[in-house]
C-alpha cells in the first residue's frame, strides 16, 4: 500500500497513465494551433480536437457540434447561466437554482440578482434531494432557466434530473445541469434526460486539470448563449481563446476510457463503497450517512461521526487524504452550507468527513481505513465532553452552552 | 493546514484527559464553547484545601487539534499554581506557546474562558460552603434562644 493513501476523488482525479500517454504528443511535436489553417501543424491540431470532441460527445450522447472546450466546469457553469440570462433578457428575468448547488453556480446567480435577475434558491429535502412540486410551482412566466447539478459534490446525492428535464422541457424553459461529478461516473445522456446545456470537466474524470466543456443543445431547442469571453471567434463563436490541444487530447481520451469501463467501474466502486459503509458502522455508533444513501454515486460517502471534530478527526487519520464538512478545515470558518441545507445540525456538519473513492483505489486501502478511522474516532470520543455528556443522558440540545 | 510540533505533540499525546468529580466540593469545572461553533472544552481543577494550591487539572475537548492542545497545555500550566496564579494565564501565552495561526486565536480564547468558568466554579462551591456551614453553626443558636 502507499501512503498517503488518496480518498478525496471528488476533489480532483489522478491522470489516469492512458490519458497521459494519448496528450504527451501534442506538447513538443504536434504543438500546432488548431485554429491554423494553411499548414499540417494545425491541421493535426484540428484533428486531434476533432477526435476529442467526439469522444466527449459521446460519453453524454450528444453531436460534436454541441460541446463548447472551456478552462473547466467553473467557466462552463458561468458561461450556461450568464449566457442565457443575457441572451433571452427580453423573454424573462426569472432563474431557478437549488441552495446545495456548487459556488460556481450560486455566485454566478447571486451575481445576477444584481443586476436585477431574481433568483429562486430551491432547499433540499433531508436526503438532499430536490422537491419536484416544489421545483414545478417555483416556474413562472418570466422563468428562463433551471440549474441543477446532477451529482452534489460534497454528498454525491444524484438528483432526480430525468424528471426535472421533463418538467422544465413541458414548461418551455432551459435546463442546466452541472454534471461533473456524474458524467462519467454513472449513464449521463443529454437527450434521454431532457438537458440543453451542461457543464463538465476533465480532471473529475482522470484528465487533466484546466480543460473542462459546456454541452449546448443545437436542437429541439437550440439554445443560443451570449458570449463570455470575446475574441477570435472558437467554439462557434460561445468560447474565444486559443483551443488547450492537449488538454482537450486528454480529456477525449479519459471520457472514452469512462464510457467504456463505466458499468464494471461502477459495481466495483460500489462494492467498496458498501465495504467501506459497514465495516465502519459495525465498529462505531453514532455515525451518519449524510444524503440518500439510494440515490447516490457509487464512489462518495459522506459522514458524520457524532462528538468528533472533523478538523480533529482529519489529523488523526493523516496518512489519509480526505476532506471535512468542518468550519476549520474551510477558509470560510462556516461548517458546509451543503450539510446545513439538509438540516443536519451544525454540531454533525462539524463532525463530517467525505470519502471519495475512485479508479486506483482497492479494497486493502478501504480496510485500512475503516481500521485507522476507527481508532481516531475512539480515542477522540474518549476526549470528548460531549460524548461523556451523552453517555450520561444529557440532552445535548437542550444545554445552555456558553459561546 | 499544517500545524506547530508543540500543537501536534499535545494532539498525539494530550495531557491530564479526563475527569474528576463534579460533586467534590474541592472540584471546580469549566463548560465552554458550543457543539454547532465546533468548539467545546471542559476544563477541571482540584484544589488542595489547606495551601489553596491546584491540584490536579483535567480536561476533555470537542474540536480542532488547536483546541485539544490548548486545553491540554492549560492543565499542565494550572497544576501547582494558586487560584490568582492561575487567572494569570492569558491566551495569547498559548497562542505563542503553541504558536497558533491568527485563525486558531479563538481556541486560544476558549481554553482562557474556560480556567475563568472552572474557578469561577470552585469558587462558587467555597462560598456556597461557607455560607450552608453559616446556616448549620445558627441553627442550634436559634433554636437555644427560642427554647430558652
Amino acid at each position: 500500500m502507499k501512503f498517503p493513501i488518496y480518498m478525496d476523488n471528488q476533489a480532483t482525479t489522478p491522470v489516469d497513465p492512458r490519458v497521459l500517454e494519448a496528450m504527451l504528443p501534442f506538447f513538443c511535436e504536434r504543438f500546432g494551433n488548431a485554429a491554423s489553417r494553411n499548414h499540417p501543424f494545425g491541421w493535426e491540431a484540428e484533428k486531434a480536437v476533432d477526435l476529442g470532441r467526439q469522444q466527449v460527445a459521446e460519453l453524454i450522447g450528444a453531436s460534436p457540434k454541441e460541446i463548447v472546450f472551456t478552462s473547466g466546469a467553473t467557466e462552463s457553469d458561468n458561461l450556461a447561466i450568464k449566457g442565457v440570462a443575457e441572451m433571452y433578457r427580453e423573454k424573462g428575468n426569472h432563474i431557478i437554482t437549488v441552495v446545495t448547488e456548487h459556488k460556481a453556480v450560486l455566485d454566478t446567480c447571486k451575481r445576477l440578482e444584481k443586476q436585477g435577475f431574481q433568483v429562486t434558491f430551491l432547499p433540499v429535502r433531508r436526503d438532499g434531494l430536490v422537491d419536484l412540486d416544489q421545483l414545478s410551482a417555483a416556474i413562472t412566466d418570466r422563468t428562463l432557466l433551471v440549474s441543477v447539478m446532477m451529482a452534489n459534490n460534497e454528498i454525491g446525492v444524484v438528483q432526480p434530473v430525468a424528471e426535472i428535464g421533463r418538467i422544465a422541457r413541458s414548461r418551455g424553459v432551459l435546463f442546466h445541469t452541472d454534471a461533473v461529478q456524474a458524467a462519467g461516473k454513472v449513464p449521463f445522456d443529454v437527450d434521454r434526460l431532457n438537458v440543453d446545456l451542461a457543464s463538465l470537466s476533465a480532471h473529475k474524470m482522470y484528465g487533466p486539470k484546466g480543460v473542462g466543456a459546456l454541452y449546448v443543445r443545437r436542437k429541439n431547442p437550440r439554445v443560443l448563449l451570449t458570449p463570455g469571453i470575446d475574441g477570435g471567434g472558437h467554439e462557434r463563436g460561445m468560447r474565444s481563446g486559443t483551443l488547450n490541444v492537449p488538454g482537450i487530447v486528454g480529456f477525449g481520451k479519459a471520457a472514452a476510457i469512462c464510457r467504456e469501463e463505466m458499468a464494471a467501474e461502477g459495481a466495483r466502486l460500489l462494492g467498496l463503497r458498501s465495504r467501506l459503509w459497514d465495516g465502519l458502522r459495525q465498529r462505531l455508533d453514532e455515525i451518519h450517512v449524510n444524503g440518500s444513501l439510494e440515490s447516490r454515486l457509487p464512489n462518495n460517502l459522506n459522514v458524520s461521526f457524532a462528538y468528533v471534530e472533523g478538523e480533529s478527526l482529519l489529523m488523526g487519520i493523516n496518512d489519509v487524504a480526505v476532506s471535512s464538512g468542518s468550519a476549520c478545515t474551510s477558509a470560510s470558518l462556516e461548517p458546509s452550507y451543503v450539510l446545513k441545507a439538509l438540516g443536519t445540525g451544525d454540531d454533525l456538519a462539524h463532525s463530517s468527513i467525505r470519502f471519495g473513492l475512485g479508479r486506483f483505489t482497492t479494497g486493502e486501502e478501504v480496510d485500512y481505513v475503516i481500521e485507522k478511522v476507527t481508532s481516531v474516532v475512539q480515542r477522540l470520543r474518549e476526549m470528548s465532553p460531549l460524548y461523556e455528556m451523552a453517555k450520561d443522558g444529557v440532552d445535548l440540545r437542550k444545554v445552555e452552552w456558553q459561546r | 493546514m499544517s500545524y506547530s510540533e508543540k500543537v501536534i505533540d499535545h494532539y498525539n499525546s494530550p495531557r491530564n484527559v479526563g475527569s474528576l468529580s463534579k460533586d467534590d466540593e474541592n472540584v471546580g469545572t469549566g463548560l465552554v464553547g458550543a457543539p454547532e461553533c465546533g468548539d467545546v472544552m471542559k476544563l477541571q481543577v482540584k484544589v488542595n484545601p489547606e495551601t489553596g494550591v491546584i491540584d490536579d487539572a483535567r480536561f476533555k475537548t470537542f474540536g480542532c487539534g488547536s483546541a485539544i492542545a490548548s486545553s491540554s497545555l492549560a492543565t499542565e500550566w494550572l497544576k501547582g499554581r494558586t487560584l490568582d496564579e492561575a487567572l494569570e494565564i492569558k491566551n495569547v501565552d498559548i497562542v505563542n506557546e503553541l504558536s497558533l495561526p491568527p485563525v486558531k486565536i479563538h481556541c486560544s480564547v476558549l481554553a482562557e474562558d474556560a480556567i475563568k468558568a472552572a474557578i469561577a466554579d470552585y469558587k462558587r462551591k467555597q462560598a456556597q460552603e461557607r455560607s450552608q456551614a453559616e446556616e448549620a453553626d445558627l441553627t442550634p443558636a436559634v433554636a437555644e434562644r427560642s427554647g430558652a
